[in-house]
């Protein structure tokens, strides 16, 4: 790097311009690469933006702190947005009226099994609580989800990439594994999805039915909820098996 | 506009301070969703102007978890030792998910 260009990156550095353009660029690019690709689940314009994000951090040696001194701008709609959530769940109400009595024990089922059992694996494992804490919310939204983790002293960071990886997760799994088990109600494929893998899931099942799609839409905001409430008391009651507690 | 970006901002406000001046376990913005869903079922519905801001917000939602995902950056070392429970862990457990969930709703819906 040039004298010149060096003077240059300094006084970048110092405005929130750069993380701002930054975030906004790699985004514009990561969506408009996942269009050119077709959309393929794997191609989230999210985690491409992150990655380059990443790399661009390391190649310039720029401190995340520096970064989101721009980003801030950007993440500080997080908090509107969750709130803005409850525009589609009210819309949603009368369906989840309708098919209470089946949604909400499946609902309650598969969030428990799947935060309960993404802590028990991990721990098993040997992570450490930093880590474990982090996975109790990775079925959920991510805006929740971050909230989640902050409250029960896991890492925001971490929450919102086990989020993406999740959502990718479910969206390949959800099709293959229900069609093994022979289940082809479209209300149980969306439940599933949206409660396993929230947004990212539910757009898959969302092109395979639209049906589908309205029981995913339901599950995000519903399981997004039930975690948030259920997360503490699930971290105390596995606080009583052998080779817990969360000391590491 | 303005108005319901000030109901939104409002519901996250007292959301916060609802969360730690009571000490409870949901996030703020958890609360402050639950209070709007609240005020939507008592007014019977959003108007124009939050069906608008709410659809513009959400629209742009996978933007606005960029910054906090690049934040990862900081936990590298981390993931770096971990890498096979974490993967382990999400892999087995969103397939638990999905199966337990899926086959209750089946179980339990009536057939149409």
């Amino acid at each position: 790097m040039s004298v010149g260009l060096g003077h240059l990156w300094v006084y970048l550095e110092t405005t929130p311009l750069l993380g701002l353009v930054g975030t906004l660029a790699a985004y514009v690019f990561a969506e408009a690469l996942s269009r050119r690709l077709g959309h393929p689940a794997l191609a989230n314009p999210t985690l491409i933006a992150i990655l380059l994000l990443v790399l661009f951090l390391l190649v310039t040696r720029t401190a995340y702190a520096t970064y989101f001194q721009g980003a801030q701008y950007v993440h500080f709609l997080l908090g509107p947005a969750t709130v803005a959530l409850a525009v589609p769940m009210h819309a949603n109400l009368a369906q989840i009226r309708r098919s209470a009595a089946a949604l909400l024990p499946a609902l309650l089922a598969g969030s428990l099994v799947a935060a309960g059992s993404a802590m028990l694996i991990a721990r098993a494992l040997g992570a450490p609580a930093r880590v474990v804490l982090s996975l109790v919310a990775k079925s959920v939204t991510t805006p929740i989800a971050m909230g989640i983790a902050e409250r029960i002293g896991g890492q925001p960071s971490l929450a919102a990439v086990f989020v993406l990886i999740t959502g990718l997760t479910a969206a390949v799994l959800v099709g293959p594994l229900l069609r093994a088990l022979g289940i082809r109600d479209w209300r149980a494929v969306g439940l599933a999805a949206g409660t396993a893998g929230h947004g990212l899931a539910t757009a898959r099942v969302l092109l395979l039915s639209e049906t589908a799609g309205a029981f995913g839409g339901l599950a995000i905001g519903l399981n997004g909820v039930l975690t948030a409430l259920f997360a503490p008391l699930l971290i105390r009651l596995l606080a009583w098996l052998p080779a817990w507690p969360l000391g590491g | 506009m303005l108005q319901a970006l000030l109901t939104l901002l409002l519901c996250q406000f007292l959301g916060e301070i609802a969360a730690n001046a009571l000490a409870l376990p949901l996030p703020g913005p958890v609360i402050g969703l639950l209070l709007l869903l609240v005020l939507l079922i008592a007014r019977g519905g959003p108007d124009e102007p939050m069906r608008a801001a709410s659809q513009r917000l959400l629209q742009y939602l996978s933007l606005l978890f960029v910054p906090a995902g690049v934040g990862v950056i900081t936990q590298l070392d981390v993931l770096g030792r971990n890498w096979l429970a974490v993967a382990l862990s999400i892999l087995v457990s969103t397939a638990l998910g999905v199966v337990v969930t899926g086959w209750v709703m089946a179980r339990l819906s009536r057939p149409r």
